[in-house]
């Protein structure tokens, strides 16, 4: 019961909803980003009573908008085949082309993966935005970017 | 705001209010006779009558009570804010409000059901409270419950006077007390 800084949402939604609104419109322009500022606030609300505490909320929530942009984009191009290159370290392709691209990884990975090239985290926040550790967040990206070249080979 | 639109922002607010998933939807009505009041609900009812402007130390505390979920949600709080505007204006004389006391110890809950029965523009006291709820002893107790009652105004703890007759005390402040109980006629 007694969750240890956790603020109330109200004051959660007042620091970080002009940051996820401008990260939203940069990423996915600006006549998404409404929706997506919408959904990500509700599925934020929805997750909240069950956190266990309120660090790294900044990461989580901008998380919660990275995947809310990856469905939205997944649901407007569902066949879209593979048209980019899996990312490495030096190319960063952007979100809506990582979408289709990390679908079937596991979701640990995805979102790793989403967050370290698609919005550039570094792995520290990742970490902490997955519940784990840096070291962790490295090899699930990592993790992650093997299976995407393992699956591009055998297609 | 944080650079987010108005119209923005009262869709999510509106949206949140709807979904189901708050813990508290509260609001803060500016320009009541007795100043600012926060007023808060839960799924089960009223949760929360408070006379701090600065909501900040109440929301922390909503949020312990009721759960982290707690958003400024205006609508959700539109019966709420016409059945004070109404007892404010002298129209109204009950309350009809569900009521959430689950945040209230037992002893509490008792006398503030006790209190619930004192009629507008009447008095009671401390003594004859504690006496009510069996516990003749307690008027000490009494004062304190009426001093933490979640909802005053809705819960009328500003009906409650010491045995002379004298206003005692009053968690929102004498001046709150003394402006209720005149606008019901039970002091001139």
């Amino acid at each position: 019961m007694a969750r240890t800084g956790i603020p109330p949402f109200e004051r959660f939604y007042e620091s970080h909803s002009g940051e996820v609104l401008a990260f939203l419109r940069r990423r996915a322009g600006r006549d998404r980003a409404d929706d997506l500022f919408q959904e990500t606030f509700l599925r934020a609300l929805r997750a909240y009573g069950r956190l266990e505490h309120g660090e790294q909320l900044r990461a989580w929530v901008l998380t919660i908008a990275t995947n809310a942009m990856v469905d939205a984009a997944r649901r407007e191009r569902p066949t879209i085949g593979l048209s980019v290159e899996p990312a490495g370290e030096a190319e960063r392709p952007p979100i809506e082309e990582l979408a289709p691209l990390t679908d079937d990884l596991p979701p640990k990975e995805r979102a790793a993966v989403v967050l370290r090239y698609g919005y550039d985290l570094d792995y520290d926040a990742i970490g902490a935005a997955l519940g784990s550790n840096e070291q962790a967040a490295r090899q699930a990206a990592s993790a992650g970017v093997r299976r995407l070249r393992k699956e591009k080979e055998q297609r | 705001m944080t650079g987010v639109p108005t119209i923005l922002d009262e869709r999510f607010r509106a949206a949140a209010a709807a979904s189901g998933d708050l813990d508290v939807a509260y609001d803060v009505l500016d320009d009541t006779p007795v100043g600012p009041l926060l007023v808060g609900i839960s799924d089960r009812g009223l949760c929360r009558v408070g006379f701090d402007p600065e909501p900040e130390a109440e929301l922390e505390r909503l949020a312990r009570q009721f759960g982290p979920r707690v958003l400024r949600t205006p609508k959700a709080l539109d019966r709420v804010r016409s059945e004070l505007d109404e007892y404010f204006a002298g129209r109204r004389h009950a309350f009809d409000l569900d009521l959430d006391l689950r945040a209230t110890p037992e002893f509490h809950r008792r006398v503030l059901e006790e209190l619930n029965r004192v009629e507008y523009g009447h008095t009671t006291t401390y003594g004859a409270l504690a006496l009510q709820v069996g516990a003749p002893r307690a008027a000490r107790a009494v004062g304190t419950v009426m001093n933490r009652n979640p909802l005053p105004i809705v819960l009328p703890c500003h009906r409650v006077v010491g045995a002379n007759g004298s206003l005692t005390g009053y968690g929102g402040g004498l001046d709150r007390k003394e402006w209720l109980l005149r606008l019901e006629g039970a002091i001139l």
